[in-house]
């Protein structure tokens, strides 16, 4: 077998390309050090693994174990000047990628190894069409001409599965969903049939239906062309899904190496055993919330109601910059909320659940009637307003983002008991201490800034600051989606011991159907603006009945390697949008009771 | 009931807390102590004039020309040497110093904050509001400053205050464009959503949590500004509106004598160093306040 021989391809000259089957990639000793205000800290220390031909090798791990700087590393792509490699080798085939400078290695990236990140959006260039994008990639590395380059690249998107190619090539990248874009990115990676590909939490931007899609595309891709690939996730399900063997990081050093079927079944590590544990499952996650007894929702209970919410945004457009188009973002949507109940909104982006929380929120005009405890928010007085936001909170999705990086922590959670003058500055003070504690942070943190905390205890202070004013009800938009799986897993469990202590009822809107499974009293699915389904959680999970619904369950990756999926059903077009020209309007869907209160679009 | 502390917690080592005060930590920057120093110098300089030198600002010296009439050059009698009427260079300097103060401060004072207040409401706010603001900035910007400013000192009889306010009127405009384009890009941020879900209002939104993420930009503008404005004075003297000869500031001596630069350069050289040495004293102060407000660069690696 020579490189000639499974690479056909012209100008593709063998710069020692490995010709039999020892491993594509060997990495020995690896340590990446990164220079700080204390000198050199490693964030990869010794670490060790080979790549053999075809395979798939997942690194998993938490933020911060240091797996992406290992592929960074390979890449020769590392933070400059603060991060460098300090030690050891990197082989690709017979060449030493540490001592290449750096001409040498832009031939090599990209022409045989490719790189695929996790959002699609920030890796393609917004200015150029994706065409230009693909033909420049194939150009750089091949004696290619327009034509041919051209060519490649309708292959190249052919092979990704993506409708009408030729025309893709025009588009621009936000013409693109991300699934889309993401499979943009696959094609580019693979042109030039890379002897390895590493791709970097490549599905965690995406929604779980697409994730399946991209997942099994790349898996049948590597099949074809015989890739090997490093997938670094933190998902173990998706590890259980593509992994043939499997590395555990953390803290920059492995901790565990292996075949997935004995990760998975007889891990030898604490760590694996917990990072497992913490992964939450569908049906039989051990964090699971015990079925409560349903509350009756009878009007006079509701913390809050929906009754036929609308959100619309108007797009202008044309000359005179008029409303030519309207994005129905939620339409005619309606739910109310028993205290101490937590109903989730479920549902991929841009079905317009987290607009619905913002209308609740105050955050965006609606049309339609929203009450909280008893009052509709519509016929408010600017302080009938405030005296509401006193009873609904909201924690964000990035809790960095959502606390003022300029303020210390405690200034921030006494906020609001500061803007709606409750006691003097030394009870505030004792408050925001108590509830600190309470969120599993210590009171002399309080004096930090919000930088200087990890990701879940910032999301420990937004929770601290939403319970500061004693909320009836906590909207939770997509809250624990960014941290990591043990982090959320402790996350969650902080949030129902608090609703069994102070009765408070939430609204959790989440794209994850095995947190929503864990957590939720009802489910409530949303598509393109609109409820397909709702119920309490058991008739959602245990029989769900609308298409969509089912579809999404079945998505989930299942962490679990012996019950992988073989195939998945195939979206090739592009996902409806919920834009209407002015004076169209979606087709209103009908909600029927199919018993006990499950409702169903049909 | 009480959950154990997260375990979470002990992965993150943060240093101790160091909480000096602003001008303790400023004075631990050589840097700064540098711009701090030569602030002082310049204050000291224009305040104590009358006592620093034994000249008249305005007194044309006999003794202070060549016998054909050509400027001296720094000497023991004249440490910076005279200028083309024979009056002592560093006496000058130091009265003008006075003049230049008022401008860089005041009148750059003024026009950030102008500029501030303008870009933060239009910025905050937009609509038509902010529309029109913006759309008042962007006519102030098309028109030619130099002209404006000719304008409005004809209308007003030129003293060194009114100069000060046309200065001021003049130079807004970039600062409330920056501003601008800042603040709508803070508005979209996450925390000041969360800030509304708190029931903020706007008064504590703007001041608690939009200004102070726009102090390095002020900062910066206002330091770059100062030798804009100082530079903007000497100009308007130039054109015979600004501050009046024989009254003396940094700008107009450099432009009194700018022809003679080859002949007699230290006519230029000082009060050209002067600026800059001013200029670069409240950059290096702006710097290091920049560096010291902004809690995430604490801290961190």
């Amino acid at each position: 077998m020579t490189a000639a021989g499974m690479k056909e391809r012209p100008g593709a000259s063998a710069t020692g390309r490995k010709t039999e089957g020892g491993p594509v990639l060997r990495v020995a000793g690896l340590t990446v050090s990164v220079r700080g205000e204390e000198g050199e800290r490693p964030v990869v220390s010794d670490l060790s693994f080979s790549l053999a031909r075809g395979e798939t090798l997942c690194i998993a791990g938490e933020s911060g174990s240091g797996k992406s700087m290992t592929s960074l590393a390979i890449m020769a792509l590392l933070p400059q000047p603060a991060a460098r490699t300090s030690a050891g080798s990197i082989r690709l085939g017979d060449t030493e990628l540490t001592d290449l400078d750096d001409r040498r290695m832009r031939r090599i990236r990209g022409n045989r190894i490719a790189m695929i990140f996790q959002e699609p959006m920030t890796s393609l260039n917004p200015v150029l069409s994706i065409g230009r994008q693909l033909i420049e990639a194939i150009e750089t590395h091949t004696g290619l001409s327009l034509t041919e380059a051209r060519n490649l690249a309708i292959d190249a998107l052919k092979a990704v599965r993506i409708p009408e190619a030729e025309s893709r090539l025009k588009q621009y990248p936000h013409e693109l969903s991300g699934g889309m874009r993401q499979r943009v990115m696959i094609a580019m990676a693979l042109a030039l049939k890379p002897d390895v590909l590493i791709a970097d939490e490549p599905t965690t931007a995406l929604d779980v239906t697409v994730q399946g899609e991209v997942l099994e595309l790349l898996r049948d891709l590597q099949r074809r062309n015989g890739t090997s690939v490093i997938l670094i996730t933190h998902d173990m399900g998706v590890v259980a899904e593509m992994a043939d063997r499997v590395i555990v990081m953390r803290n920059g050093c492995m901790v565990e190496e292996g075949k997935v079927a004995d990760i998975f079944e007889r891990p030898r590590v604490e760590y694996t055993r917990e990072l497992l544990a913490a992964v939450p499952r569908m049906g039989t996650g051990s964090g699971r919330q015990n079925f409560r007894k349903a509350i009756e929702n009878t009007k006079s209970t509701a913390v809050a109601v929906a009754r036929d919410l609308h959100v619309r945004f108007d797009l202008r457009g044309g000359f005179f910059g008029r409303v030519t188009r309207r994005v129905h973002a939620v339409e005619g949507v309606s739910f109310s909320i028993a205290p101490n109940e937590t109903l989730s909104l479920v549902g991929e982006s841009g079905c317009g659940k987290s607009t619905t929380a913002k209308a609740l929120a105050g955050l965006v005009p609606y049309i339609g009637e929203l009450s909280i405890g008893g009052r509709n928010l519509s016929g408010l007085s600017r302080d009938g307003r405030k005296a509401v936001r006193r009873d609904v909170q909201m924690i964000f999705q990035d809790p960095y983002a959502s606390l003022d990086p300029r303020m210390r922590v405690g200034d921030l959670v006494a906020e609001p008991l500061l803007i709606h003058n409750i006691g003097t500055p030394r009870e505030r003070t004792d408050r925001v201490a108590t509830l600190f504690e309470r969120v599993g942070l210590s009171a002399d943190q309080m004096e930090r800034y919000p930088h200087e905390f990890s990701g879940g205890q910032r999301q420990r202070i937004c929770i601290a600051r939403a319970l500061a004013l004693r909320p009836k009800l906590i909207i939770a938009d997509e809250s624990v989606s960014a941290l990591d799986v043990s982090v959320q897993a402790r996350v969650l469990q902080l949030l129902k011991e608090l609703q069994r202590e102070f009765g408070v009822a939430y609204l959790f809107i989440s794209h994850d159907m095995a947190v929503v499974e864990n957590i939720s009293d009802r489910v409530a699915v949303m598509y393109l603006g609109q409820i397909v389904e709702m119920g309490t959680r058991d008739q959602i999970f245990a029989n769900p009945r609308h298409p969509y619904t089912r579809r999404l369950i079945e998505a989930v990756p299942v962490p679990d390697p012996a019950r992988r999926r073989s195939g998945f059903s195939r979206l090739d077009q592009e996902i409806a949008s919920a834009t209407y020209k002015i004076g169209e309007a979606p087709h209103r869907l009908v909600l029927t009771d199919v018993g006990n209160g499950h409702l169903v679009a049909t | 009931m009480t959950s154990p502390i997260a375990p979470e917690i002990s992965a993150i080592a943060v240093p101790a807390r160091r909480r000096a005060g602003v001008w303790r930590r400023l004075i631990r920057r050589p840097l700064s102590v540098l711009g701090l120093a030569i602030i002082a110098i310049t204050v000291a300089g224009a305040v104590f004039a009358p006592w620093l030198t034994g000249y008249d600002p305005n007194e044309q010296m006999f003794d202070g020309l060549t016998l054909e009439g050509a400027p001296l050059p720094p000497s023991a009698t004249f440490w910076l040497g005279t200028d083309l009427l024979g009056r002592d260079l560093l006496t000058r300097i130091l009265y003008g110093a006075r003049t230049s103060l008022v401008i860089g401060i005041v009148a750059n004072g003024a026009a950030l904050l102008i500029g501030t207040l303008v870009g933060v409401t239009a910025g905050y706010f937009r609509g038509w509001i902010g529309g029109l603001l913006m759309r008042f900035t962007d006519l102030m910007m098309a028109f030619p400053a130099l002209l404006l400013a000719i304008c409005l000192a004809a209308v007003f009889q030129p003293s060194l205050w009114i100069v000060a306010m046309v200065i001021a009127l003049v130079n807004w405009v970039q600062t409330a464009r920056i501003i601008f384009t800042e603040t709508s890009s803070l508005a979209e941020r996450e925390f000041i959503d969360a800030e509304r879900t708190i029931g903020a209002g706007t008064p504590r939104i703007l001041f608690r949590h939009i200004l102070p993420h726009l102090l390095p930009t002020i900062i910066v503008w206002g330091t770059l500004g100062i030798s804009t404005t100082v530079l903007l004075e000497a100009t308007l003297s130039y054109l015979g509106i600004g501050v009046q000869p024989p009254t003396a500031s940094w700008g107009n001596i450099i432009f009194e004598n700018q022809t003679y630069f080859q002949a007699a350069p230290w006519l230029v050289f000082f009060p050209g160093a002067a600026i800059l040495a001013l200029a670069l004293a409240f950059n290096l102060v702006g710097d290091a306040l920049r560096d010291i407000l902004d809690p995430t660069q604490r801290g961190r690696a």
